[in-house]
Parts: structure tokens; C-alpha cells; sequence
């Protein structure tokens, strides 16, 4: 046993074949069943660390109780097994029962094509760290989050409940709007790397520089359509307790009603590891080629591995993050940022970049540091144009309100004229 | 081909083939349009598998994405917004002179794709065995649409952008009704 360890972690030839026949279908069922481990019991350490960043951030303890909070997954788990499984009156039960299903399935799939680490020599051969590496990974993943919708407007249809219809409707709406920005801001890095293969966009960043300099405001339509896209503040429309109850989950109960909360938070592993591999390298280990073109080793896979799931837990803690810093938008405010902002910004963009690549393939430039520092150069200067000029008292402002000097100068006499008034009247 | 992979191949064929035509019957005898329109999103689930198992991949998620993810959503959007009431008013074919004819049509097209079955394929369209394989390899999955698509066939994509176009002007056209009815 240890032999094989020991085998295993050990420098290979990097023109090693990868696994094939009866053994390729055995590695790939063990990675089906380790992704599939790792990413539930993730998820449900994912909401103990929801809870807990929400309390530091708001100055309290958080679970504290069941084995000092760290077994709280655990009984949250247990309790949704023993719940009680209400069915309402008037529910068209079976779209009741399978909208939960459909809406855990896509989040779950889209894992199969995300590449998550350096490949693993064997004496089989080598081991591409990705169940399929499909020839259009980025597209199928594009088409099963587009998929997640169904869940949720199904489960707000077939409630039986006008709040719960409400929530599904304003989803579906939400989620068509984002849907087409979040694939259209992937255009400019789909142009850079030539292929929609997600190994290959990730060997792209590794010769060309990561794409969040390449592409900083693919990067920020990208982000902020994954957050509309999973449903999460300021974007949780959909669920807004404050007016929808709960919104499209509010007649469900113990497992089917966990299963929603699982699809959010497996959308929002996702589409984290989506900006990690999209935006800054994915696993690759940073300053060596070693893991690319090897000798590979297990070691490295292992180290890969773990810069993958640093930079995604880095995002999920802006999920989280942002959650506690945002407030809600209104929902002609999330209309109109998707389809009056985003969009044309997206579009301008991407003939914007094609533009400029297609200037630097003229001028015989090759990708490498000259290419990217040029188009790094562009992104700062549109960055600075979009969040310094045009953006001043229009979008990001309406979520405290408008306010000019001359009205902050009005108020400040106010507040003075009060203390005066105060002072005189003691 | 080893008779493994080819009976791998039959199986997933017909698996996928039956999935689709259950779903499409499914899809035209319902009474409720949301659960009609689940089953043709089931109905395009399998073409989508049966076009990934002909290597066309990219065709393959381009229908989940635009037809299930896209079409069809907003599809249920508008049947739950809309209180279409009682189905036996919405049909198209109502009296049984109308079904007839729909079964004769059926019967018609039956036949024409029998018919279309023993002929031989003319010899343009026939490809060597591993020509799509090649295809990808050269092109990789979005090049091999995309290059005869925007190289060969320009006119009549741009044509039928065109065509697209006119439809959603219509629509617009349509949605807001004549300028009495709003007088």
C-alpha cells in the first residue's frame, strides 16, 4: 500500500498517456463519487461558515453550541431528516416533489466538466483531474445553470401560493436577464483563448497572464451576474423575506425545502470556481510550468488542488462578504441595470477587445507580457472611465440615495440651526 | 468497431430515441400547458443527447441552452402569467373533420420519411467515418459550426438574422395593438 503511495506522488514522464479502457471508467466513477463527498459535505460546512462570518461581521457569536458550533451542519442535517414533509392543499404535487430535484441536479452537474487540479501520474497513466473534459466544458456549464430556473419557478408555480408564485416569477425573470450578460462577458475571454475548453482557457492565463487583467470588466459583469444568477444579496429578488415571506420556498418544508438551500449554495460553489478558472488561472500553480507540461507529480496535483480551493474559498467569502455590506435592490432598479447597463456595456465591450485584439495580431504582437500589459493598460483606463466617470450619482448611488454637496451643506445648517435652537431653548 | 462500443452506441441510441418520442407524445396530449411544455423541454433534453452521440456537441448544448434554458423558460413564464382557461377551448383541432386531416398529414409525413429511408444518400453528404473526430481536432468544437457558417453560408445566416428581425418587429407591431384601439 504504501508502495503505491509512494508511486503515486512520484515525478512521471510528462508524455504519459492518460488512463484508458476498464481503468478510465473506474477513475472516473472514483471521481464522480470523491467530487460528489467533498462538494455535499463542503456545502454543509458552507452554511456553518455562512452563519459564522455573518455573526463576526455583525459583532456576535453565531453557533456556539453543538460541539462548539462545529457539529451544527450536523444537527441541521438530522433535523431537516426528521422533519415532518407538509403538503398544502391545492399543490400540483408532482412538479411540487420534483421542483426541489430540478433545482439541485444542475447545480451538482455543472462540476462534472470544472477542471479542479494538475494531472496525476499512475502506473495506468495519467489522470486528467476533471470527470469529462468535454470539447465544450465552458458551454455546457452555460446551459445547466441556465437550467437551475426551472426549479425554482416550478416550485413557485406549483405551491398554490401567491407569494410563492410571485418569487418564482421575478426568478425566472432574473435569471433570463444575468444569464445573458454572464455569457456574453465570457466572450472576450473565449476570443483570448481560442477554444471554450476550461483546461485550455486555464492554459491561456498561464502563458498570457490571468484574465482578470486581461479582462478586468469582463470580470466585474461576470461577478456580478453570478451573484443575480445564484440568487444571492443583493440580488435575492426572488426570496425577499421582507416582502415574499420566503418567496418561491415558502410552502416547502425539511428535505425538499434543504434541497433549495443546497442548489443555492452549490450555485454559488460553482460560480466560484467558475471566476477562479475564468478570471484568475484556476489551479494552475502560479510562477512554474512544471504543472502544466510536467514531469507531473502527485504532489503538485496536490498543491494545485489546494490553490483551487483557496481562490474559491476566497469568492465564497464574498458571497458571503457582500451579503452583510449590500443592501437589496428594487426590482426596476435590478431591471434595469441588467438590461440598460450591463448589456450595451457587454456588447461594447466585446467589439471593444475583439477590436484590440485583432489590432495587436496586425501589429505581428504574440501573447506574452507586452500583450498583456497592453490590454491590462486598456482595462485600467476603461475601469477608471466606467467607475469613476460615468458611474458618479447614477447606479451604484441609488442604494443610499442621490445626494449632492450643496444638499449635504442644506442638511448640515439644518442639523446646526437644531443644536442652536436646543442650546437656546435651555 | 468493437461490438462492445457498438452495442454502448445502439443502446444509448434507442434509450434516447424512445425518451424523446414518449416525451413528444406526452407533450401534445396533456391538457395543462405547464406540464405540455415540461415534456417537450424533456423531448429536447434527448435530441440534445442524441446530437452529442452524433459528435455534434456544440449543437448538442446549444440546445439545452437557447431551446430549454432560454425558449422554453420564458414559455412558462407567459402560460403562468396568462390565465388561459378551460384546455378543450384552446386546442387547435376542435371538430373531427380537423383531426382527420391532422392524421392524414401525420400519415403523409410517415410515408415521406419511409420513402426517404430507401433511397441512397446522394454523395456529397456522405463523410468519412472519422470526419467529425478530424473536424474537432482541427477546429475544435465551436470552429467546426462556426467556420462554414460564417465562411460558406454568410448570405443565408445574415438572411435569416434578417428574418428574425422581422419577427420581433412584427411582434412589437402586434403587441401594441392598432392606433384606434388605443384612441
Amino acid at each position: 500500500m504504501s508502495h503505491t503511495c509512494l508511486a503515486l506522488l512520484q515525478a512521471a514522464d510528462p508524455n504519459l498517456p492518460p488512463v484508458s479502457g476498464m481503468a478510465f471508467y473506474l477513475f472516473t466513477i472514483l471521481k464522480m463519487i470523491v467530487i460528489f463527498t467533498i462538494y455535499m459535505v463542503g456545502i454543509a460546512m458552507l452554511t456553518l461558515a455562512e452563519r459564522k462570518i455573518s455573526a463576526w461581521i455583525q459583532d456576535r457569536h453565531g453557533p456556539n453550541r453543538v460541539g462548539k458550533g462545529w457539529l451544527q451542519p450536523a444537527a441541521d442535517g438530522l433535523k431537516n431528516f426528521m422533519k415532518e414533509e407538509t403538503m398544502p392543499g391545492g399543490v400540483n404535487k408532482p412538479l411540487f416533489v420534483l421542483a426541489p430535484i430540478l433545482s439541485f441536479i444542475p447545480a451538482l452537474t455543472a462540476w462534472c466538466v470544472i477542471p479542479f487540479g494538475a494531472p496525476i501520474p499512475t502506473r495506468w497513466g495519467r489522470i486528467d483531474l476533471v470527470v469529462a473534459d468535454l470539447p465544450v466544458g465552458f458551454l455546457f456549464i452555460l446551459a445547466l445553470t441556465s437550467l437551475g430556473v426551472y426549479g425554482i419557478v416550478l416550485a413557485g408555480w406549483s405551491s398554490n401560493n401567491k407569494y410563492a408564485l410571485l418569487g418564482g416569477l421575478r426568478s425566472s425573470a432574473q435569471m433570463i436577464s444575468y444569464e445573458i450578460s454572464m455569457g456574453m462577458s465570457t466572450i472576450p475571454v473565449l476570443l483570448l483563448a481560442g477554444n471554450v475548453s476550461l483546461n485550455t482557457i486555464i492554459n491561456q492565463q498561464v502563458w498570457g497572464g490571468w484574465n482578470v487583467i486581461n479582462l478586468t470588466v469582463a470580470f466585474f459583469i461576470f461577478m456580478v451576474a453570478a451573484f443575480a444568477e445564484t440568487n444571492r444579496l443583493p440580488f435575492d429578488l426572488p426570496e425577499a423575506e421582507s416582502e415574499l415571506i420566503a418567496g418561491y420556498h415558502t410552502e416547502y418544508s425539511a428535505m425538499k425545502f434543504s434541497l433549495f438551500f443546497i442548489a443555492e449554495y452549490g450555485g454559488m460553489v460553482t460560480a466560484s470556481a467558475l471566476m477562479a478558472t475564468l478570471f484568475f488561472g484556476g489551479w494552475d500553480v502560479p510562477f512554474t510550468a512544471r504543472d502544466n507540461i510536467g514531469p507531473y507529480s502527485g504532489w503538485l496535483s496536490l498543491l494545485s488542488i489546494g490553490i483551487m480551493l483557496a481562490k474559491m474559498l476566497f469568492f465564497i467569502f464574498l458571497f458571503m462578504w457582500v451579503r452583510w455590506t449590500l443592501p437589496r435592490f428594487r426590482y426596476d432598479q435590478l431591471m434595469s441595470l441588467g438590461w440598460k447597463f450591463m448589456l450595451p456595456l457587454v456588447l461594447v465591450y466585446i467589439v471593444l477587445i475583439a477590436a484590440v485584439m485583432l489590432g495587436l495580431s496586425a501589429a505581428g504582437k504574440r501573447p506574452g507580457l507586452m500583450y498583456a500589459s497592453i490590454l491590462g493598460s486598456i482595462n485600467i483606463a476603461l475601469v477608471i472611465i466606467l467607475f469613476v466617470i460615468f458611474d458618479r450619482g447614477r447606479l451604484i448611488s441609488p442604494a443610499y440615495g442621490r445626494m449632492d454637496q450643496r444638499e449635504i451643506d442644506r442638511l448640515r445648517r439644518i442639523d446646526r440651526r437644531r443644536i442652536l435652537a436646543a442650546e437656546a431653548g435651555r | 468497431m468493437e461490438p462492445h462500443y457498438a452495442l454502448f452506441y445502439v443502446f444509448h441510441f434507442y434509450l434516447f430515441g424512445v425518451i424523446a418520442l414518449a416525451s413528444a407524445i406526452a407533450f401534445v396530449t396533456r391538457k395543462s400547458p405547464v406540464a405540455a411544455a415540461l415534456w417537450l423541454v424533456n423531448t429536447m433534453f434527448s435530441l440534445a443527447a442524441l446530437y452529442v452521440m452524433l459528435d455534434a456537441q456544440f449543437i448538442g448544448v446549444m440546445q439545452v441552452l437557447v431551446y430549454a434554458g432560454a425558449i422554453m423558460v420564458v414559455f412558462l413564464f407567459v402560460v403562468m402569467l396568462l390565465n388561459l382557461g378551460d384546455p378543450s377551448e384552446l386546442a387547435d383541432a376542435r371538430g373531427k373533420g380537423w383531426k382527420f386531416a391532422a392524421g392524414l398529414v401525420g400519415l403523409g409525413l410517415l410515408s415521406e420519411i419511409m420513402v426517404i429511408l430507401r433511397t441512397r444518400l446522394p454523395q456529397q453528404l456522405i463523410v468519412p467515418r472519422d470526419f467529425n473526430e478530424q473536424q474537432l481536432q482541427k477546429l475544435n468544437a465551436v470552429g467546426t459550426i462556426a467556420a462554414p457558417l460564417f465562411k460558406d453560408y454568410l448570405l443565408a445566416f445574415e438572411l435569416t438574422s434578417v428574418l428574425l428581425l422581422v419577427a420581433i418587429a412584427g411582434a412589437v407591431v402586434l403587441a401594441r395593438g392598432r392606433p384606434e384601439d388605443a384612441r
